[in-house]
């Protein structure tokens, strides 16, 4: 890249494409859906801060340019947000004078509405937005102008206040919930509906801004000396960990019967990445078929336990003898599809496995299989487990479930990624032929990384099934693997909190935030690309991924002793 | 003596030996209960081959996409159905318009030619635009973050099309003069389905020829061959990237019109995600990275998925065999890139060890 500074040419093209994304986010109408979550009073929606987004992050992005590069800071503030409104107003004034409707059809009065901040006549509010988004490019740059002392608390309470914002459902449950806060409606306090009230809303800010700003002067900055590890150290450990447990045990009580589910979810997608990451995070087998194991899991769960052809009226046996069965099928089958593609190189071994998860997903739709597994309407009526004497029939109950097979799941990983099979899957992921040469026996270790993987999935399944009483193909589609592959490469390839993360980021966060439902995937997209853009190794890589990626890249100065 | 020639080959080897010859006996059997029954006169039979090689042209073009980027990048564009699904779904408001008019069917050369410069149009716009954003930055990264990014552009790409189109099913209309019939060797044929394979044939030799005879297409197969040496000949390694993805995304555009003349069904945001998958079957059936290939490849994708069911799979006793239709497309491509990796014209690339 060259280093010119920034000139005003930059600024246009920066401008420009805020503008494209602003109009981007406006025509596919994810504005208009966001609109309906109201984030402080009903005047502030997450709508305008998507629409608004669009050029504050350009202007971000430019003034990290310009303060690498020198330029007229102003000037390019200037010019950005002047052209960033310039493409949404076109279209508003397009869409007044043509119906755009029959073709591009978000672009409606609702959407107009937005733009113009709600003022009529239309031309004012084109004014009115031009100016507000200025003026707002113009804050974010002052912002990114501030001293570090107040700009940093700043950060925090603006986070702050959006998560509250964009997680009010979750916190106003919490707030009303009955067995903590003895009825006390706390939440009426803060909230109406779901969205902030404006008075409560500034006065938390302006709280939390002192509380960071006050905090912030007290530690010293940037420490000096490299910490000695306190994460280590095994009290803490302790103590965090029975935190963690008791807070995974009483969570369901707190969050009630939606959220409860939005966590079996999590639990479930948890359960699968830890297998996908031994598979790809470990083995490095890229597997876009995974979730054929998953169905696997959930039919013979399915059949096992419901009576049809295949147990040829016998026997139905209950959950627990089933699952083991499951599991172990699942395994088998991990050889077996495993099997085929012990030879295949990166890419190619990625469209087999997809290929394969496909083909297991028409044969289970199809006709000819459907005796066995009920074609298109697939298996209903599936037993919840019974657990001396108490019926799993809730939310709560089955995630428990979940939990417990997360927690098993994850101990193994955490025992397989430092046991010799787990070095084995390593030296095999970084270079296949240099660990043969090492002595490792590469077919029996692809083999067990796609047997354990399979094994997680298919217990995975077969929760899932008993929770759900039915499955149909369609809950086994490639958007399940993609979602799980995702997730692990978000969260971090290789690591198991990473997954842990990519997990509630990518299945937890969806469940809550209702209005991505229509464009969950649309995001899983643009952040994948992003991430890969970005960050490639996830958000809480294993070390090797981060070292590994950003290979190439300056290597600070070393003075000294290279520390640990 | 025999032990030393069979040294190199483990029980690996051996069990997909077998595998393979269970399949083909499989087929075989499929293939010899059919015939044995007869259960379709050859009029049907050849119903089936004329709009298998029309599906199969319509894989071919979008499969050149593939193989060509193959072939300079070395890496699999995931998103290349969505370019075709681009082309497709945007042009389809062009051709109600025209339809309205009468223009369509007035002059149903000319319209169509228009539609199909828009849509190539409109695909080639996407494909650079998927280059330059998603994977001009990777150039250089190991090979499963391109993918992911791919995987990551195709569902953007789907969904911003739902955002921006909606989710209906859109028809294009049907052109009067393709709807009637032909007589073909005695058998009747539905006229758009040579036409769409003549046009395909026309469009793939056009490229061929593009490709060999001319400088950005010499330029092109330089790159192919040695990245590094080309830039060292003074080939803008940039500029021949650009080109390549431009002409896979005009042909997956031209790909989109014949597909919407010859299948009533529609398009929709959807649309892309299983034809680019066969497509790359197809590609890879071929040989990828070779576009004699690409084009070989596609036609008999489209071949095999239209006689297959009715073919084999009732032969073999199975019912609702033309649910399967799919499945047959990722059979063949799970077996080829098992067995022969290589495809038909291919050079061995695929191969690790094990």
């Amino acid at each position: 890249m060259q280093e010119k500074t920034f000139n005003w040419r930059n600024a246009a093209n920066y401008g420009l494409i805020g503008s494209v994304v602003m109009l981007y986010f406006s025509m596919i109408g994810m504005v208009e859906v966001f609109s309906t979550r109201d984030l402080i009073g009903d005047f502030l929606n997450m709508g305008h801060l998507l629409l608004f987004g669009g050029a504050i992050g350009v202007m971000l992005f430019a003034a990290k340019r310009i303060s690498d590069h020198g330029g007229d800071f102003w000037l390019s503030t200037l010019i950005i947000g002047a052209v960033s409104p310039l493409l949404p107003i076109l279209l508003v004034i397009m869409s007044l004078n043509f119906n755009m409707r029959p073709i591009f059809i978000n672009v409606s009065p609702p959407l107009n509405e937005l733009i113009t901040l709600g003022l009529e006549p239309t031309a004012v509010g084109l004014v009115a937005f031009f100016f507000v988004t200025l003026i707002l490019v113009a804050l974010t740059a002052a912002f990114t102008r501030l001293p570090g002392r107040i700009r940093t608390p700043l950060t925090t309470t603006i986070v702050y206040m959006l998560s509250i914002g964009i997680f009010s459902e979750l916190i106003i449950q919490v707030l009303n919930n009955p067995l903590i806060f003895r009825g006390f409606r706390l939440a009426g306090l803060f909230f109406t509906g779901k969205s902030l009230d404006l008075i409560p809303a500034v006065v938390l800010f302006v709280g939390f801004f002192g509380l960071f700003y006050w905090r912030g002067g007290r530690e010293p900055k940037a420490a000096v000396e490299p910490k000695t590890r306190p994460h280590l150290d095994p009290r803490r450990r302790w103590i965090q960990l029975g935190l963690i447990v008791i807070g995974l045990a009483v969570a369901p009580w707190i969050l009630g019967l939606f959220l409860s589910q939005a966590l079996f979810e999590v639990g479930r997608f948890v359960l699968m990445g830890l297998g996908l990451n031994i598979v790809v995070g470990y083995a490095g087998l890229l597997d876009l078929g995974y979730v054929a194991f998953f169905a696997f899991g959930a039919y013979v769960m399915g059949v096992m336990t419901t009576e049809t052809t295949l147990n040829m009226g016998g026997g139905v046996v209950n959950f627990w003898l089933a699952l083991p069965i499951a599991v172990g099928i699942s395994v088998v089958f991990g050889v077996l599809l495993g099997f085929p593609v012990l030879r295949l190189r990166g890419d190619y071994l990625a469209i087999v496995t997809l290929g394969f998860g496909e083909i297991i997903r028409l044969l289970a739709l199809s006709d000819w299989l459907a005796p066995l597994v009920g074609g298109a309407q697939g298996i209903l009526k599936i037993p919840n487990p019974v657990f001396f004497g108490i019926d799993f029939n809730s939310p709560q109950l089955m995630y428990y479930l979940m939990v417990i097979g997360a927690l098993i799941v994850g101990f193994v990983s955490i025992r397989l990624r430092d046991s010799r099979l787990g070095r084995q899957w390593m030296a095999m992921r970084e270079d296949e032929d240099v660990a043969e040469a090492m002595g490792i026996n590469l077919v029996q270790t692809k083999l067990l990384a796609f047997a354990i993987g399979a094994g997680f999935s298919g217990l995975a399944g077969a929760i899932f099934a008993a929770r759900l009483g039915t499955i149909f193909p369609h809950s086994f589609s490639l958007l399940i693997s993609i979602n799980a592959l995702a997730l692990i490469i978000v969260g971090g390839l290789g690591s198991i909190p990473g997954v842990i993360v990519g997990a509630i980021a990518l299945v937890g966060l969806p469940e809550l935030l209702r209005e991505f439902t229509e464009y969950r995937l649309l995001m899983y997209g643009i952040l994948l690309i992003v991430m890969m853009l970005i960050r490639p190794e996830g958000f809480l890589p294993a070390e090797v991924f981060q070292r590994e990626l950003h290979a190439g890249e300056d290597q600070p100065e070393f003075s000294g002793a290279v520390a640990d | 003596m025999f032990k030393n020639r069979f040294r190199q080959y483990t029980w690996i080897d051996v069990l997909l030996v077998l595998a393979q010859a269970v399949v083909i006996v499989v087929i075989a059997v499929g293939l010899f209960n059919t015939f044995r029954t007869g259960a379709y006169s050859t009029a049907q039979w050849a119903t089936l081959v004329f709009a298998g090689l029309a599906q199969g042209s319509i894989y071919a073009l979008i499969a050149l996409g593939y193989t060509l980027v193959y072939g300079i990048l070395l890496m699999i564009n995931f998103a290349h159905g969505e370019v075709y699904m681009a082309g497709a779904f945007s042009t389809v408001f062009l051709a109600h318009a025209f339809d309205r008019s009468g223009f369509l069917n007035n002059n149903p050369l000319v319209a169509i030619l228009i539609l199909m410069v828009f849509s190539a149009g409109i695909s080639t716009g996407i494909a650079l635009l998927l280059e330059r954003i998603a994977y001009r930055p990777l150039r250089n990264a190991p090979r499963l973050i391109p993918l992911i990014t791919a995987i990551g552009a195709s569902f953007a790409l789907q969904y911003t099309f739902r955002g921006l189109y909606g989710t209906q099913f859109r028809a294009y209309p049907s052109v009067t003069w393709l709807s009637q019939t032909w007589s073909i060797f005695g058998f009747t044929v539905p006229r758009v389905q040579p036409v769409v394979f003549i046009s395909a044939l026309a469009l793939m030799f056009a490229l061929y020829f593009y490709v060999e005879r001319t400088k950005t297409g010499k330029a092109m197969r330089a790159v192919s061959e040695d990245k590094d040496v080309a830039r060292l000949m003074g080939i803008n390694i940039d500029r021949v990237i650009v080109s390549t993805f431009a002409l896979g995304g005009a042909l997956a555009g031209a790909a989109g019109i014949f597909n919407g003349l010859f299948r009533p069904a529609g398009v929709y945001y959807f649309m892309g995600f299983f034809p680019g998958i066969k497509a790359f079957t197809a590609a890879v059936l071929g040989g990828i990275g070779s576009i004699p290939g690409a084009m070989i490849g596609g036609l008999l994708l489209g071949l095999i998925e239209s006689l297959g069911p009715n073919l084999i799979l009732e032969g073999l006793g199975i019912p609702g065999a033309n649910q399967l239709k799919d499945a047959i497309a990722f059979m063949i491509l799970v077996m080829i890139l098992i067995f022969r990796p290589q495809g038909i014209f291919g050079e061995r690339l695929a191969e690790k060890k094990a």
